[in-house]
């Protein structure tokens, strides 16, 4: 199996954020963390308004395993990056590490204290025993467990947000850009897709054709 | 007297108790392992690893409206 993966289609998101609220429901998560949340630019031009949705993006070298003096991150096979939060001393440095902001911290302990980092797991739970309700007081529901994708992607009405095996979520996107440029709209692949998060294609380049592997 | 005295000294230091801190598992169980908590779907073994991902993928699949 390949690495688990996200990705967000900027051109069918519609900033509903059933995604933000599926992942809140799903793990209880406390008031004022936010495990998910939508991204809007361009707010209100016409045409340049773009929304996405952001959360950990369990990335193959995470800034965050890097930087953690405690080392409480560990990554599963499937490539989900996961954290224990009996490690986690809730110094921050994650947070400042990591590109997408992912990392919470509650702030209802005493004074407002920062409390245990807080993030997205993929819904794969934590070191705790699968489905139990220590995992789930701790991480939140471990849906992986019972064969199931991340909520808010199965969540998303538009199917904006993707979640699965990489190898499938890139077939799924591509497939879709692809027959955008068919049709002559906006492809899309160039906004938010993986071209702008991992380099911009050289111009003069030719774009993806069908089935193509990028 | 004597017995009252150690009874009450005893509960007395039974409050004295911390809410236990104890590590976690430390290593995770694979999530193919599945769990126990009767929202598993049915059409995968769990502890099957090939089962697991064939479940998943199928999953994964099922977002695409251009296939299903």
């Amino acid at each position: 199996m390949a690495r688990m993966k996200f990705i967000c289609d900027a051109e069918r998101c519609i900033e509903c954020n059933g995604c933000v609220t599926a992942c809140k429901n799903e793990h209880e998560v406390p008031w004022g963390v936010n495990r998910r949340r939508v991204v809007t630019v361009n707010d209100g031009e016409i045409g340049a308004e773009k929304s996405i949705s952001v959360a950990c993006m369990h990335c193959s070298d995470a800034p965050c395993m890097a930087v953690c003096p405690v080392d409480c991150f560990y990554k599963t096979t499937e490539g989900v990056v996961l954290h224990n939060k009996d490690t986690c001393i809730g110094c921050g440095y994650c947070s400042y590490a990591c590109p997408f902001g992912a990392p919470q911290f509650p702030s209802q302990g005493t004074f407002g204290m920062r409390g245990k980092m807080d993030k997205c797991t993929f819904c794969a739970g934590g070191p705790e025993e699968n489905g139990t309700q220590a995992e789930f007081e701790k991480y939140g529901r471990n849906r992986l467990a019972e064969g199931k994708l991340p909520a808010c992607a199965e969540m998303c009405a538009t199917k904006a947000l993707l979640a699965g095996d990489g190898d499938v979520v890139s077939d799924i996107f591509r497939n879709r850009v692809t027959n955008r440029q068919n049709n002559g709209k906006a492809a899309g692949g160039d906004v938010f897709g993986w071209g702008t998060a991992y380099g911009m294609p050289k111009k003069g380049a030719t774009p993806a054709t069908s089935g193509a592997k990028s | 007297m004597r017995i009252l005295s150690v009874f009450i000294l005893a509960m007395m230091v039974s409050a004295c108790s911390e809410y236990p801190q104890t590590m976690g598992a430390g290593t995770d169980v694979p999530s193919y392992m599945g769990t126990k908590n009767g929202f598993v779907e049915k059409n995968w073994t769990p502890g099957d690893k090939v089962s697991w991902e064939a479940q998943l993928k199928s999953r994964s699949k099922g977002q695409d409206e251009y296939t299903r």
